[in-house]
């Protein structure tokens, strides 16, 4: 994470709007003209974005590393299962606030160790959480089916009142590209408010912008939690697309994959995480037809070579060329 | 031997050092004296490379100092001995000495012949060799430091405020071994804010004010007219 | 009672070879700042590179030694190529870094020696008796021998001269440059130190529980845990902190399952984290 100076809020280019409504255009016609496995595969890599993007206010923005996302995104996952397998008949707006509020709690949790730790403390202690919650969850097997997880029924997309019907790919599709762009244009408004230039003051000289007289503790709070319900979204849309949760994805690799896709695609630039994200699963899945299982080790390698030369992601690399 | 042409430096984006030219010659005592900030501490670290310099040209023998790795000055003869004296406060005493005396070119027979040396001047140290760095005084520190830059057997020291914070007697005896270290031939930097010490240690004096070289004269001409120290330190 | 005993014995077995892995990583991390995420992979890659050089000569301790130089030589050029040049970098890209090399040797092992578990025969053969246990002798010649290279660490570190460098450039990098130590040198020879250290770690672990690419995490896992609570850059008091958490630990898996007596650990970095960041076992706190 090189220094940046603090982003001032300037009125979004032209361009930027452009490129939004042309990639969003992009993402509605996805499902419609690709073949089923690419039509999933467009869905996942908006979900795995928005978890990325939820890190990134982290990473990003504030400055805090955290190892431990998974934990967001798995408790997300057993919340929602949680909703749909306790009330019946299952509704997807229940699963959603379940899912928020479990991943709420564990934010809350971390919050309370980010105001106390710094740094690399803070970074260790993500990850043993997350690591804690897999151990529960893996463990536990009369609450949360143990290693095998929970499996249960895709509810209806439901606007409670008027009208409800069965998701069909194309739909849910669309329904979490719209919850994705909400969350988005949610975020990056609160990133280029005076509460964001807060955080990349932190993220740039935190013992100069408690010296102003911010309270640091409470915009790292915010953020921590800001950062939770997102991932936590996150792991509610997936577990609502897949019908299932397992602990699988509380494990580290899902934290550490994320740490991936925001440093490729970009580090404190909100888009730049969906960017690493799509990066990284197109890369899996064309190497994985050459190199089978060991598609990671290339990865593993550009991502290295990326931390040490390129940290500004391919995102931060094209803004530079853009705007010289 | 070591010359200053006309150096500048930043800290980050603060100006600290402008146009510094000073030069000191083989045996030469010279003095560096000016008031808290004014840039003396900063001109031993643009020798010792450790603020960024950003103009001019710092030379040992001949050599440009910029090509130079910072671990390769003590090689070249440069020893440092800073303001805070930054002993190694878990390393005994004698370990404190070892780093050092045990640098490649050196025989056994000849470190410990230099072993002995110091501690005839330094007899507390030999009193406190095994004792662990951080537990001497103020005063045992600054020996140990001074020591520890000697054990180098260097050409020219940079001394950094030696006399700061330590009582009359201890003064003296740091007074005492820079006319030691000049007898033996080994040039100083001085930098100081004790001026009756420095002028009458040092051949030559440079007065600093705001990161630059306000003055140059002979310690002897200052001793005569007293009012040219008296305008840059006040005192 | 006689649970307590085993579980004991089980504690202190398992506490030396984890202070064996932290001692590198605390080394490394007391000296150069950095996190090595990578540390357990390099354990990893030494039980691998053990248990092929035993497969070939059938000598355990050639194997131990083929693997500590080997690992000690790639964490030496995993240092200048990655590591050198991001010095001075946050703390923050160095933890990335490692984290990136750590993916890639997983993945290279897998890919060298394949999925399945690869065996390290026992050096000591045999059994003893302890109460209602069969307690296998190798097990016991692991913990001496591991207090033994600990101990040889510790005596390179106070009296040989390179460790009188090695010490001074943890307290003080630029006083030691001062000096004339080859402060990027030391710091090589300490990674490839810390490396081997872990390399020997996975030799002497694999005939435990089998060598496998993903073994490494835990180790590393547990190794952070133990260096902070042991205090960073603390060499003694991360061997204490190791036998102390792998006791707890042990005795804890009396009451609950193995996979849950790891959660106490956790508790103990967080509360160790919250009240005496400097470390439990460091007497005054800086």
């Amino acid at each position: 994470m090189t220094a940046r100076p603090a982003a001032r809020p300037t009125p979004p280019a032209v361009g930027y709007w452009i490129g939004f409504t042309v990639v969003g255009i992009l993402l509605v016609a996805a499902p419609l003209v690709l073949p089923p496995f690419w039509q999933r595969f467009a869905t996942e890599i908006l979900v795995w974005g928005l978890l990325a993007m939820s890190s990134d206010i982290l990473i990003g923005y504030t400055g805090m590393v955290s190892f431990g996302h998974s934990a967001f995104f798995g408790l997300g996952m057993y919340g929602a299962a949680a909703a749909l397998l306790t009330v019946t008949p299952p509704s997807l707006w229940l699963a959603v606030l379940y899912g928020l509020v479990a991943a709420g709690g564990a934010a809350v949790f971390v919050a309370y160790f980010a105001t106390r730790l710094r740094d690399i403390y803070f970074a260790i202690s993500t990850l043993v959480f997350s690591q804690i919650f897999y151990v529960i969850i893996f463990t536990w097997t009369e609450v949360t089916g143990g290693e095998n997880g929970l499996t249960f029924s895709q509810p209806r997309l439901a606007i409670p009142g008027l009208w409800s019907d069965r998701f069909t790919p194309v739909t849910f599709h669309w329904f979490v590209l719209g919850m994705v762009v909400v969350s988005y244009l949610l975020v990056r408004r609160i990133t280029q408010s005076p509460f964001g230039m807060v955080l990349q003051s932190i993220r740039e000289n935190e013992p100069r912008t408690r010296a102003i007289g911010y309270h640091v503790e409470r915009y790292k709070i915010v953020a921590v939690m800001l950062s939770g319900l997102f991932a936590g979204l996150a792991g509610v849309l997936y577990a609502i697309q897949n019908k299932f949760a397992a602990p699988d994805f509380v494990f580290f690799v899902v934290s550490g994959e994320v740490v991936i896709f925001n440093v490729m695609g970009g580090m404190g630039t909100l888009v730049g995480p969906f960017a690493g994200a799509a990066f990284f699963l197109l890369l899996r899945e064309g190497l994985s037809r050459f190199f089978t299982e060991y598609y990671l080790i290339p990865v593993g390698i550009i991502f290295t070579l990326m931390v040490m030369f390129v940290p500004q992601g391919l995102l931060g690399f094209l803004r530079r060329r853009l705007n010289p | 031997m070591l010359v200053l042409e006309n150096v500048d430096a930043h800290y980050g984006k603060s100006h600290v050092l402008h146009g510094v030219s000073i030069e000191v010659r083989e045996g030469e005592v010279v003095g560096l004296l000016g008031r808290n900030g004014v840039g003396k501490t900063t001109t031993l670290k643009a020798i010792m490379g450790l603020v960024r310099r950003t103009g001019g040209r710092i030379a040992f023998e001949g050599r440009d100092l910029g090509g130079v790795a910072p671990h390769g000055l003590a090689g070249l003869g440069i020893a440092w001995v800073p303001e805070e004296r930054r002993i190694f406060r878990l390393l005994t005493v004698l370990e404190n000495l070892r780093t050092g005396l045990d640098r490649p070119g050196t025989t056994p027979v000849r470190r410990e012949r230099l072993l002995e040396k110091i501690y005839r001047y330094f007899p507390i140290l030999r009193e406190r060799r095994h004792q662990a760095g951080g537990t001497l005084s103020g005063g045992e520190q600054q020996m140990l430091a001074i020591a520890r830059a000697m054990v180098l057997e260097p050409k020219i020291i940079l001394l950094d405020e030696p006399t700061e914070g330590l009582m009359p007697r201890m003064v003296a005896q740091i007074q005492e071994i820079v006319h030691v270290l000049h007898r033996d031939g080994v040039a100083i930097l001085l930098v100081e804010q004790n001026v009756p010490l420095t002028l009458d240690a040092a051949g030559r004096v440079y007065i600093m004010e705001k990161g630059a070289v306000r003055h140059h004269a002979s310690a002897a001409d200052l001793r005569a007219d007293p009012r040219v120290i008296h305008e840059y330190l006040g005192v | 009672m006689e649970q307590i005993i085993i579980q004991t014995l089980h504690g202190l077995v398992n506490g030396m070879v984890l202070a064996m892995v932290a001692s590198g990583l605390t080394l490394i991390f007391g000296i150069m700042d950095i996190v090595n995420f990578a540390h357990g992979d390099l354990l990893m890659l030494g039980a691998f590179v053990g248990a092929s050089v035993l497969g070939v000569t059938g000598n355990y301790w050639l194997a131990l030694v083929a693997a500590a130089i080997a690992v000690a030589v790639l964490g030496a050029l995993l240092q200048v190529t990655t590591l050198r040049p991001l010095i001075g970098r946050d703390p923050l890209t160095t933890i990335l870094a490692t984290f990136g090399i750590s993916l890639v040797l997983q993945q290279y092992a897998l890919w060298q020696w394949g999925p399945s578990v690869r065996r390290i025969s026992e050096p000591v053969p045999g059994e003893f008796t302890l109460f209602h246990l069969q307690y296998p002798w190798y097990r016991i010649a692991t913990a001496l021998l591991a207090g033994l290279i600990l101990g040889g660490l510790w005596l390179f570190l106070k009296y040989g001269k390179y460790g009188i460098w090695i010490r001074a450039t943890t307290q003080d990098r630029v006083m030691a440059q001062a000096m004339g130590i080859p402060v990027p040198l030391v710091y090589t020879a300490v990674f490839a130190i810390g490396s081997a250290m872990a390399a020997a770690s996975g030799v002497l672990f694999g005939p435990f529980a089998g060598v496998t690419q993903t073994m490494g995490f835990d180790f590393t896992l547990r190794a952070f845990i133990v260096v902070v609570v042991g205090g960073m850059g603390n060499l003694g008091g991360s061997i204490l902190a190791s036998i102390f958490i792998s006791l707890l630990e042990a005795y804890a898996a009396i009451v609950v399952s193995p996979a849950q007596a790891v959660i106490v650990s956790f508790v103990v970095l967080v509360l160790t984290m919250l009240f005496r960041p400097t470390g439990l076992f460091v007497p005054t706190p800086k």
